[in-house]
């Protein structure tokens, strides 16, 4: 389906992925994309041009070669900046625009919370809130969080 | 350059100051320096880049080594940026020596970072010195422009949000303030009415222990006495009634107006914030809080305030009276005041936090109303009345839900007061008792001492509410804040400048616009002369609607200036910059009232003669004659029963009057069909005449008219010039224009491959 076998996929020194397709035509800075990032990150995954067109549709990242697996996933890490939160550890005010000092899987960091109408329900247990620059946080689990966490979240569902 | 390297330095956080500075060699001066919050594999790690005039130095703050590039030829510094997340990345002709991740909320430091570098580069290949261009004042910590003398940044003000303080309440003061006479009236009226309530529970000592006391002894009873006590009583009674009434009527007076000033403070606020503002905002949640919230805080200042500093007023009486009378009874008496006090503030914060809660749902709910109401057509079209129902239910559960648990608090609270007020009454009694058998106080005393308590707790029991409406009026107080406190973001000038008469000379520099973490343009560079006509040309999402907005002052730019006859936008005051602009856009908006009224929206004092000549060039004299009530007809919520094109008329119509020396045309037919867009496009040739004209058209053939076309693509210019030259050209353009050339083909093809896909459909 994904004809693995009749393009190519590699890094060039400049750090970009090059696409080489059936006829032999590059294309230097095509990015992997996820169709759905949050609801189903592995469902899904096209390959854009520079210029926003798609090159390739991937169903499933499991039905890549090993190599073109990893080029793409590694991109993708490059790309993708979803820290998660574990842990609250403060909020500067229960008043917004507040601050927020969290724990992500990414390290600690504070953000800047605009107003409760950037925090957003995905499911029924799952967050994700959007800080003043756009950047969205994500809460997996907010039952998951510890007393204190969610104590100090609760104020703002 | 000498002080742009203090400035630099001084703002550097000490932390690096000493490791940077142990680095630096003799004579080397840093230029730029950036401070990054990721590291490569995006995680939240600081380092450091520095731009020096020898090299680019870079550490890590985990790590201990310093790397260095110095200039040489081929290097490149560039940056790029996706959801957020930026990458700044040194480039050699033969591949890419490192890069560095940033939030972007450093973006502005960053392009600075890069222009620092960039200059140092040439002056190391070239030996030129770039040219000190800058004339204007930027700011020390983020190099934006500042523009009329400007003190403080207004992209760093942005930043820096401080929270609103907790004790929002005192804030209506700003509203109350007008009013303090009659306030002062108010509060001295309660301190009377209250002393008047006073009296009776005091009466009652010497009517018992005078009156009624040496009677069950066996006297007679004294009638001079008793009328003295009674009249007394009945005086302060009538007294207590007349002035609870004036202070009733004049304070509810002072809160009905502080209620109107607020509403009108917050929907002319509202007003005046930015298109950002109410792109962000829902409608629902808006329209609650203007009107439910300014509601509710003026019942709680006419009534529940009120009857709050009565009762403060009242204990402190009280509390004065009964200690004159008896200092050990009244300890006893007071002793639960503080246990109801202490209760009072616990139950406060959990209370406050569940009203807000409640808030919040209420305006979800109304926020599932304002959605499905006006699409009411998709929803009914597609069958999904149940889901928006189950939508609506869910919103209503969760209401009910939060609810619960509020009341599970507040339904705990009062009968607490209750038992402790019996409590008290009890201990009352039992130290009175006690006190009487040893003789000390009168039967009269202990008497006055319960009647008086009666009225204490049962005060305390009432201003325990006070709790709740409080909290909730400071929580709505907050909400109605939140939006006094927005500044908009496209701040009016302090300085402004006012020109007379504008020529309509258009000047883009560098203009570059970021809508949340998206860039969206970028160093557009353009000069439209007076009366001249341009085309906007690009895809959708090219950056057409974006540049329109900024002229139009409804954003901001984000990086450069746009300037109108040399003039910096935002030194103009907005409303008389925004007169000189006439907007025509693709769905016209017609306000309820009549088509004359509509057609005048931008100069009330429009005569009728004017109104009509108007209408004439805009070719809806006609038409609008047509209709039963000609120029009174009304026109419904939006225009229902003009058919689009009518609309369009209406509003081209509405441009042309207020006679703009800028036109804006934004996709204006777009949304009609090609018959009424020739009628339409003979209006618009009588509004484009004489005026410089911004025209963005999806139909590339109703631009043919204009004197230059802008082609766009992905937020930069890609080409210039008028529809010849371009085709000749054949590159976007020529690309485009064939692309729309073919749409009759492409149209009947897709409708095929539709056909085609929803019969595969099926066979799933």
């Amino acid at each position: 389906m994904n004809g693995a076998d009749k393009y190519q996929l590699n890094r060039n020194s400049y750090g970009r992925l090059v696409f080489t397709d059936w006829t032999g035509l590059m294309q230097e800075g095509v990015v992997p994309v996820r169709s759905f990032p949050i609801t189903d990150p592995d469902q899904g995954i096209a390959l854009i041009d520079s210029h926003g067109h798609e090159l390739l549709w991937i169903e499933r990242l499991a039905d890549l070669p090993e190599d073109y697996r990893v080029l793409i996933e590694s991109e993708l890490a490059n790309r993708e900046f979803i820290p998660e939160i574990k842990r609250v550890l403060k909020v500067s005010n229960f008043i917004t625009p507040n601050t927020w000092q969290v724990e992500t899987d990414r390290g600690e960091s504070t953000f800047m919370l605009k107003g409760e109408e950037d925090i957003r329900r995905l499911t029924a247990s799952s967050l994700m809130i959007t800080d003043s620059y756009g950047i969205h946080f994500l809460i997996r689990d907010r039952l998951a969080l510890d007393r204190h966490s969610r104590k100090l979240l609760d104020h703002f569902l | 350059m000498q002080q742009i390297q203090n400035l630099s330095l001084n703002n550097l956080p000490s932390i690096w100051v000493e490791a940077l500075s142990s680095q630096l060699i003799a004579e080397e001066n840093v230029l730029a320096w950036l401070e990054i919050d990721l590291n490569t594999q995006l995680h939240f790690a600081t380092s450091l880049v520095v731009v020096t005039d020898t090299r680019l130095l870079t550490k890590m703050a985990s790590d201990e080594i310093w790397q260095e590039w110095r200039y040489q030829k081929d290097l490149l510094l560039t940056q790029r940026d996706y959801a957020g997340v930026g990458c700044l990345e040194l480039f050699d002709a033969h591949a890419r020596l490192a890069y560095w991740r940033y939030r972007l909320g450093n973006d502005i430091a960053v392009n600075r970072l890069i222009e620092c570098f960039t200059q140092q580069l040439d002056y190391y290949l070239t030996g030129k010195l770039p040219v000190a261009e800058h004339t204007q004042v930027q700011c020390p910590n983020c190099a934006a422009f500042l523009f009329s003398e400007q003190e403080e940044c207004p992209v760093c003000d942005k930043q820096s949000h401080t929270p609103p303080s907790t004790w929002t309440l005192l804030r209506l003061w700003r509203f109350a303030k007008p009013y303090k006479g009659r306030l002062l009236i108010g509060f001295l009226l309660t301190l009377c009415s209250t002393a008047a309530t006073l009296v009776p529970p005091y009466l009652t000592m010497p009517l018992m222990d005078n009156v009624l006391i040496p009677y069950q002894n066996g006297q007679p009873i004294n009638t001079d006495l008793v009328t003295l006590y009674l009249s007394g009583l009945l005086v302060a009674a009538v007294l207590a009634w007349m002035l609870g009434w004036a202070r009733t009527y004049m304070l509810a007076l002072v809160s009905e107006r502080i209620g109107a000033d607020l509403r009108t403070a917050t929907y002319e606020h509202l007003l005046s914030l930015s298109q950002e503002y109410f792109g962000g905002k829902r409608t629902g949640d808006l329209m609650a809080r203007i009107g439910a919230e300014t509601d509710r805080i003026n019942l709680f200042i006419s009534l529940h305030l009120l009857d709050f500093a009565t009762d403060v007023i009242m204990i402190v009486m009280t509390a004065v009276i009964l200690i004159s009378i008896n200092p050990w009874l009244a300890l006893v008496t007071l002793v639960p005041l503080p246990i109801i006090a202490w209760l009072i503030h616990l139950v406060r914060d959990r209370l406050r936090i569940g009203f807000e809660k409640v808030d919040r749902i209420w305006a979800e709910v109304n926020n599932v109303l304002a959605d499905t109401i006006p699409g009411i057509r998709v929803v009914k079209a597609f069958a999904q009345e149940k889901r928006e129902a189950a939508r609506f239910h869910a919103a209503n559960q969760r209401n009910l839900q939060i609810n619960d648990r509020v009341n599970r608090i507040w339904s705990l609270f009062t009968p607490t007061v209750t038992l402790l007020t019996e409590v008290g009454l009890l201990v009352v009694w039992v130290f009175g008792i006690w006190q009487i058998s040893k003789d000390e106080i009168t039967v009269g005393v202990l008497t006055a001492f319960l009647a008086y308590i009666g009225r204490f707790y049962i005060r305390l029991d009432t201003m325990s509410r006070i709790v709740s409406v409080t909290q909730k009026a400071a929580a709505g107080t907050k909400r109605i804040f939140d939006i006094l406190d927005h500044v908009s973001s496209v701040p009016e000038s302090s300085n402004p400048v006012h020109l007379p008469a504008i020529q309509g000379q258009i000047e883009l520099r560098n203009v570059g616009f970021r809508y949340g973490t998206r860039s969206i343009t970028r160093d557009i560079n353009l000069i439209i002369k007076p009366g001249e006509m341009i085309g906007l040309v690009g895809h959708s999402g090219s950056g057409k609607s974006t540049l329109v907005n900024l002229i139009c002052r409804f954003y901001d730019v984000t990086e450069g200036m746009i300037l109108i006859d040399g003039h910096d936008i935002r030194a103009l005051p907005i409303a008389e910059y925004r007169r000189n602009i006439g907007l025509v856009l693709q769905e016209p908006f017609l306000f309820y009232g009549t088509i004359a009224e509509n057609i005048a929206y931008g100069k009330p004092d429009a005569t009728r003669p004017e109104i009509v000549s108007a209408a004439r060039a805009a070719h809806a004299h006609e038409f609008i004659l047509r209709l039963p009530h000609g120029y009174d007809s009304l026109v419904g919520e939006r225009g229902q029963a003009l058919s689009g094109g009518e609309r369009q008329r209406i509003s081209i119509a509405r441009a042309l009057l207020i006679d703009p020396r800028i036109l804006i045309l934004d996709e204006a037919t777009s949304s009609v069909d090609t018959t009424t867009e020739k009628d339409i496009q003979k209006a618009l040739d009588n509004l484009v005449r004489g005026r410089t004209t911004i025209a963005i058209a999806h139909r590339l053939s109703t631009l043919r008219e204009a004197n230059r076309l802008i082609v766009l693509d992905r937020g930069r210019i890609v080409e210039i010039g008028n529809h010849t030259e371009l085709m000749a050209r054949e590159g976007y353009y020529y690309r485009l224009y064939l692309a729309q050339a073919r749409n009759v083909d492409t149209e009947d093809r897709a409708i095929v491959s539709v056909a085609e896909h929803s019969a595969a459909g099926e066979h799933k």
